[in-house]
């Protein structure tokens, strides 16, 4: 049995008739980059779903650290140190930046039933706060709220909400959507500064960004893993080729 | 440099209330108003204020509040006539039923939200009603408790009789100062920010950690524990406790109040409202009859047009006064000069 610090095994997931997930199994390792690829439908978010506790999967066992979770609730998920981001985004949007990343703290989890002291004094919650959003990139922004907030400083804040739950394991819903080139690179910079510190599952679908982070990359079609391995792999699979990787040389 | 305006003390709205609600009695006959009216309204305001932190800060439509309001009325005279309880007693028994009827229905809700939400308390709200109306033996049925005794305040070294409407007027003055002051802590604590985010998105609190649910349902048998606390209140003021408390019109009421109040947007939004609406229900009701239809066009109007209220439309004509940005209670600013 291998030391894996996450584990997805035989995963399935059915809607109706739709067969969504059928047989997904990856294992993420400490430290790593893991990568999930395929095109736009292959079952990537459902994926995220069933693994961060959104949807029951029909079938398999999700394991972090060897305990069993599957089918736990998110809430349940969260605090076992799983953080995630949406691809959609998912903000606390009349929150400043700031707020957003503080409601997100362990500290302020603990605190959390606190009547009677004021929010500013719960733990260390808005100190880890400015620490966060200092590290996305976001220091000048605290006191916007998020709604106000440009595109791709969303995009950041997004991230900077998962970060701040201070996971084990943070997953990145298509941390790369809808951005232009100097956003992805922006976005590039921020995933590659943070893998150095926390074990990172990414869904893209933007290969080179992909390409140029992941450990190992699993590739999603039709809700099944149709190819594995580090990037170097698979840029020699046929899929990918096919799916223009060689266009990128 | 401190912000300083997330501290109560440093709140006009506080300093301006307390002023007029305090002054009242000396001037209130001399505006063609009366005392009763004044003590009325102060309950109304602690009512639309316990109920606020339900709608205004968590974001949880209850159409059915008025049920709690009622169950505090009846809890009131129930224990104060078969118990023989005197004040501190009674009170306390209509603030705890009161919760414990709130954390009965929040048991049932406090997985749903949005329209469903809304529905179950109506749904609720009726049930208690009915229970009032046909549980003759206990609640009077429609007659209701009659002869609900205005207890003196014991204080341990003296006591003062409450029988005229000033002297519980004050009376309900400092528990709505205790209540005003609770609130404002309450939602200004960390319970208070993860209501507040739970508001905004019930999804990404869960995928945080947080056990939404729990929040949810506390924040529901708090609000109805104040509500419980009014309703022990007015049936103290009213001698009596009746069907109609707990009915739906005044589950109605409060959510009027605090929508034209402004109590999406201010804290002090329910305390405008519930002043506006009783001073409207007196002196339209003076006019006409149908006083309720204009105050309900009213409503609708505001609604449509002005969905911030009154206080609402206050902070807009300051802002463009001042041209100052509404500042977060909590900024950077704060933090680095803890850190420092």
């Amino acid at each position: 049995m291998s030391t894996a610090l996450f584990s997805a095994q035989g995963l399935a997931k059915r809607f109706g008739d739709r067969l969504v997930l059928q047989d997904v199994s990856f294992e993420v390792g400490e430290g790593e980059l893991h990568g999930i690829m395929g095109p736009n439908g292959a079952g990537k978010t459902t994926c995220f779903n069933v693994l961060t506790g959104k949807y029951r999967p029909d079938q398999g066992r999700v394991s972090l650290r060897g305990e069993d979770i599957t089918g736990l609730h998110p809430t349940a998920i969260a605090r076992r140190g799983i953080a995630r981001s949406f691809q959609l985004m998912n903000l606390f949007d009349d929150f400043t930046a700031l707020e957003n990343v503080a409601v997100a703290t362990p500290a302020l989890r603990r605190h959390g039933f606190g009547m009677w002291r004021n929010a500013r004094d719960a733990g260390d919650a808005y100190e880890r706060a400015a620490l966060t959003l200092e590290r996305v990139g976001l220091r000048d922004k605290a006191d916007v709220r998020a709604k106000s907030l440009s595109y791709g400083d969303r995009r950041a804040l997004e991230i900077g909400v998962a970060l701040a739950c201070e996971p084990v394991l943070l997953f990145l819903d298509e941390p790369t959507a809808g951005l232009g080139a100097d956003g992805i690179a922006r976005v590039s910079e921020l995933v590659r500064e943070l893998k150095r510190h926390v074990t990172i599952v990414v869904i893209e679908h933007d290969m080179r960004f992909l390409f140029g982070l992941a450990d190992h990359i699993s590739v999603v079609h039709w809700g099944q893993v149709i190819a594995r391995g580090t990037p170097a792999e698979l840029r020699a699979n046929p899929w990918v080729q096919r799916s223009n990787l060689g266009e990128m040389g | 440099m401190v912000p300083t305006h997330h501290r109560l003390l440093t709140q006009p709205a506080l300093w301006i209330t307390l002023v007029l609600l305090a002054s009242a009695p000396l001037w209130v006959n001399k505006v063609g108003l009366y005392p009763y009216l004044a003590l009325e309204i102060m309950i109304w305001m602690m009512f639309a204020l316990g109920y606020n932190l339900l709608l205004g800060h968590a974001g949880l439509p209850s159409f059915g509040h008025g049920a709690f309001f009622g169950v505090g009325a009846y809890a009131f005279g129930l224990v104060q006539i078969k118990f023989g309880a005197g004040l501190w007693l009674a009170m306390i028994g209509a603030l705890l039923i009161a919760a414990a009827a709130g954390a009965i229905v929040a048991a049932f809700i406090s997985h749903r939200r949005g329209i469903y939400y809304a529905l179950l308390t109506i749904a609720f709200g009726q049930v208690f009603w009915f229970i009032s109306m046909k549980w003759h033996s206990v609640t009077g049925g429609e007659d209701g408790l009659l002869n609900i005794k205005r207890l003196p305040l014991d204080l341990g070294f003296m006591e003062f009789p409450l029988q005229s409407n000033v002297a519980l007027y004050y009376f309900t003055l400092g528990l709505f100062v205790l209540t005003v002051v609770f609130l404002w802590r309450l939602i200004h604590s960390p319970f208070g920010r993860v209501l507040a985010a739970v508001k905004q998105n019930e999804t990404r609190a869960a995928f945080i950690g947080h056990n939404v649910w729990l929040y949810k349902f506390l924040a529901f048998v708090i609000s109805a524990a104040v509500a419980g606390l009014a309703g022990g209140l007015f049936a103290l003021a009213q001698q009596s406790a009746y069907p109609n408390v707990m009915s739906l019109h005044n589950s109605g009421f409060v959510v009027m109040m605090v929508l034209v109040g402004g109590g999406m947007v201010s804290y002090w939004g329910p305390v405008i409202g519930a002043a506006f609406f009783i001073l409207a229900r007196d002196l339209l009701g003076a006019y006409t009859e149908t006083w309720l239809l204009w105050y309900g066009l009213l409503f609708m109007a505001m609604v449509l047009f002005k969905p911030e209220g009154i206080a609402g439309m206050w902070q807009a004509w300051r802002a463009k006064r001042t041209a100052v940005r509404a500042q977060p209670a909590i900024s950077l600013a704060t933090v680095e000069v803890k850190q420092a």
